[in-house]
């Protein structure tokens, strides 16, 4: 091993690389293929959510004025100042701010944990007005008369959309925090450099893509048809 | 994955916007536009994954290949939802033959 390979070694390049920037091009291209096939694994509840909402309008109508608004866009907004704070993390990263990569991380992990808190309240929030599919399918009074335009078995089949699209989406933010928390603890360590830091670039594209598909699920779900 | 160091403020300039666009997208839903509620939403939420792709994610300095992976992506999620959906929604335009309907002698007396 020449000395400008142990040095290049040292910096984190993995031996079938030929050098740091092919070794970055192959992890993002890597990340990437992977968010692709989330993109198709995503997808195939948007397209089955796509002919429900067609085929059930009224009662997806109905369902969707059950949930609270305020939590949602409340929520989009914790989970887009997570992405700005990830993206931050990346920078402080390239710019080999150890201090600032940390707290950034960490500022991460927060803003998605206070995200799945209010998500917790909303879901909550379902059992207290029995709109759980299959667990607590009792909707009465001002919830039941919301859902009963379009059909209550119709209704049914919009909460389990709901609980199934923002449940997956819930895991995802799971995984992203444990990941977030091995970033956290190797940072502290100094693992990262301006010269190496794709696991910082890697955890940071996935976790923009959960923040996307949440932009996505918030009109789906939450403004349906029209609030008016 | 880019060495660009993209300047801070960038990145608080499309946070703010994403913010705006949530602003917008929660507004527009208590206007009645018709069926261009729909359409409204589905239009702020496509911007808003663009941001979010061009500026948070780096495509915009990533290298073709990335980029042609997503667009492949996407593709094939647009064959997905569009054959499904031109499927089901033109199944009414012509009505089954009376001859399919309940000719099948009944499976009990």
């Amino acid at each position: 091993m020449t000395e400008a390979e142990a040095r290049a070694h040292d910096l984190g390049l993995a031996h079938q690389f030929a050098d740091l920037e092919q070794q970055q091009e192959a992890d993002t291209l890597g990340i990437w293929i992977f968010l692709v096939t989330e993109i198709m694994f995503f997808g195939g509840l948007f397209a089955s959510y796509a002919i429900y909402r067609w085929l059930y309008f009224a009662a997806f109508e109905g369902g969707s004025h059950v949930l609270d608004v305020r939590l949602g866009a409340v929520n989009t907004c914790v989970l887009l100042g997570s992405s700005l704070t990830m993206a931050l993390s990346v920078r402080s990263a390239q710019t080999n701010n150890r201090r600032a990569l940390v707290l950034f991380l960490i500022a991460t992990m927060i803003l998605g944990g206070i995200f799945l808190g209010i998500k917790g309240v909303e879901y909550d929030q379902k059992f207290v007005e029995h709109v759980v599919p299959g667990l607590d399918w009792a909707p009465e009074g001002k919830t039941l008369a919301s859902l009963a335009p379009g059909g209550l078995g119709h209704a049914e089949m919009y909460f389990f959309f709901y609980f199934a699209m923002t449940g997956l989406h819930a895991l995802h933010m799971v995984a992203g925090m444990g990941l977030l928390l091995w970033l956290v603890l190797r940072a502290r360590k100094g693992s990262f450099t301006s010269h190496y830091f794709a696991p910082v670039e890697v955890v940071g594209l996935y976790w923009h893509f959960v923040d996307i598909v949440w932009i996505f699920l918030f009109p789906l779900l939450y403004l349906i048809g029209g609030r008016y | 994955m880019s060495q660009q160091v993209v300047p801070q403020k960038t990145y608080l300039m499309v946070f703010f916007g994403l913010i705006g666009l949530t602003v917008l997208t929660t507004g527009v839903a208590y206007i009645d536009l018709g069926p261009f509620n729909t359409v409204a939403a589905l239009v702020i939420a496509f911007s808003k994954m663009l941001l979010v792709v061009l500026f948070f994610m780096h495509l915009r300095h990533s290298s073709g290949l990335v980029r042609v992976v997503l667009v492949a992506g996407f593709f094939w999620l647009a064959l997905l939802i569009g054959l499904t959906m031109s499927d089901y929604r033109t199944r009414s335009w012509t009505p089954a033959p009376d001859s399919w309907s309940s000719t099948a002698p009944p499976t009990h007396p």
